[in-house]
């Protein structure tokens, strides 16, 4: 029976990161034994592709940029095709802790997807105004909808296990921040568990979330409308489960 | 106005809303593509509950007629839509030349391949025959 780190395949969606994505790669390849990772260059006009690929990772080049719902969807449809069955999302800006990884495997035992979520009491990492209202509201409503608390919904550290995998291999929003708030709805309608897990984020190499307050208001109501809209759409069923 | 024309009003920007609504549910249409539309029918809602709001905002705006405006506002969307349309053709389109080039330069790298395997075969198999 192979780990269950063996049976997990890494997915890094990379638009751009020609700086760190080699240093990402190269770090979860040596921290995580028998671990799988492929990069998906989300139609970079760097080196990213090339970084990744020396590194020791496979690579997907898509040939115009798809969004990072787009570039998972690739991932999850590859993991289906080459037989894993867990999925983990890691960032290619070294934002996320490869370490984390096996905290976030270990507990797909206990549920179908497991958010590495960053204000849980671990770290230091803070946010205000409408950026930190749209996260209040957030974390509010799909904490309800999926029976758990959920302090950190946007994150994009998260282990998929094999149903989740299923699901959103052929379900995967595109749209903006639907790859994190729609995703989470139509997870928890289709009846799958979702937890989190504490996790802390590393200075990002570069680049902070942005303070303006006019696109902190314009964010808020995205992610009110992809709620909404999450909400209004009927659930998917399970693939397997109509049989 | 009549009450019937009232109820017209009200109606009409009901469906449009109802429209829209159903088809982002059933994933027929896209967030960024109902934006404008779901902008219209709110708009067009407001106006038709409140008429008195109309002719307040006809009045600010320095339109004599309340009904200009309606129509003047109605064509601007429309013209943004259609922009909008327009754009993400422009879009779609240079999308799909990437995607015909690719999938041309695949066609050339597996005929490559094809002719270096049918090669190599021809190597192995020559000197069991010599």
């Amino acid at each position: 029976m192979p780990t269950a780190l063996e049976r997990t395949l890494i997915v890094m969606p990379a638009l751009n990161e020609e700086s760190s994505v080699g240093t990402v790669v190269h770090e979860v390849l040596s921290t995580l034994p028998g671990v799988s990772c492929i990069v998906i260059d989300d139609g970079s006009k760097d080196g990213t592709a090339r970084a990744a690929n020396s590194a020791g990772a496979e690579v997907a080049q898509l040939p115009f940029n798809l969004g990072v719902g787009g570039a998972m969807r690739l991932g999850f449809r590859f993991a289906r095709e080459n037989g894993f069955d867990n999925v983990v999302q890691v960032d290619s800006d070294g934002q996320h802790d490869p370490a984390a990884v096996t905290a976030l495997v270990d507990e797909l035992q206990h549920a179908d997807i497991v958010i590495g979520a960053r204000f849980a009491g671990k770290g230091t990492y803070v946010v205000k105004g409408p950026r930190r209202w749209a996260m209040t509201l957030l974390s509010a409503v799909l904490s309800r909808i999926a029976h758990t608390k959920l302090s950190d919904t946007t994150s994009g550290f998260k282990a998929m296990g094999p149903r989740a995998v299923a699901l959103f291999a052929s379900n995967y929003p595109a749209e903006y921040l639907g790859d994190t708030i729609e995703a989470l709805v139509i997870a928890a309608k289709a009846g799958l568990t979702i937890r989190q897990v504490p996790t802390e984020m590393r200075e990002r190499a570069a680049g902070a979330p942005s303070h303006n307050p006019v696109k902190s208001a314009v964010y808020l109501a995205r992610a009110a409308l992809a709620l909404l809209v999450g909400l209004l759409r009927p659930s998917i069923p399970l693939p397997g489960d109509a049989s | 106005m009549t009450l019937a024309s009232y109820i017209l009003g009200v109606v009409a920007a009901l469906l449009v809303l109802l429209i829209v609504i159903e088809m982002l549910r059933r994933r027929r249409l896209r967030e960024r593509h109902a934006l404008w539309w779901l902008i219209a029918g709110v708009l067009a809602l407001l106006a038709g509950l409140f008429p008195k709001g109309l002719q307040w905002a006809a009045h600010l705006v320095g339109v004599q007629q309340p009904t200009n405006l309606v129509f003047f506002v109605s064509i601007a969307i429309l013209f943004l839509v259609c922009l909008q349309q327009g754009s993400e053709l422009t879009t779609v389109e240079s999308k799909t030349r990437t995607l015909a080039e690719q999938s041309a330069m695949q066609e050339l790298r597996i005929r490559e391949l094809e002719r270096q395997l049918l090669d190599k075969d021809r190597l192995s198999s020559d000197p069991d025959q010599g």
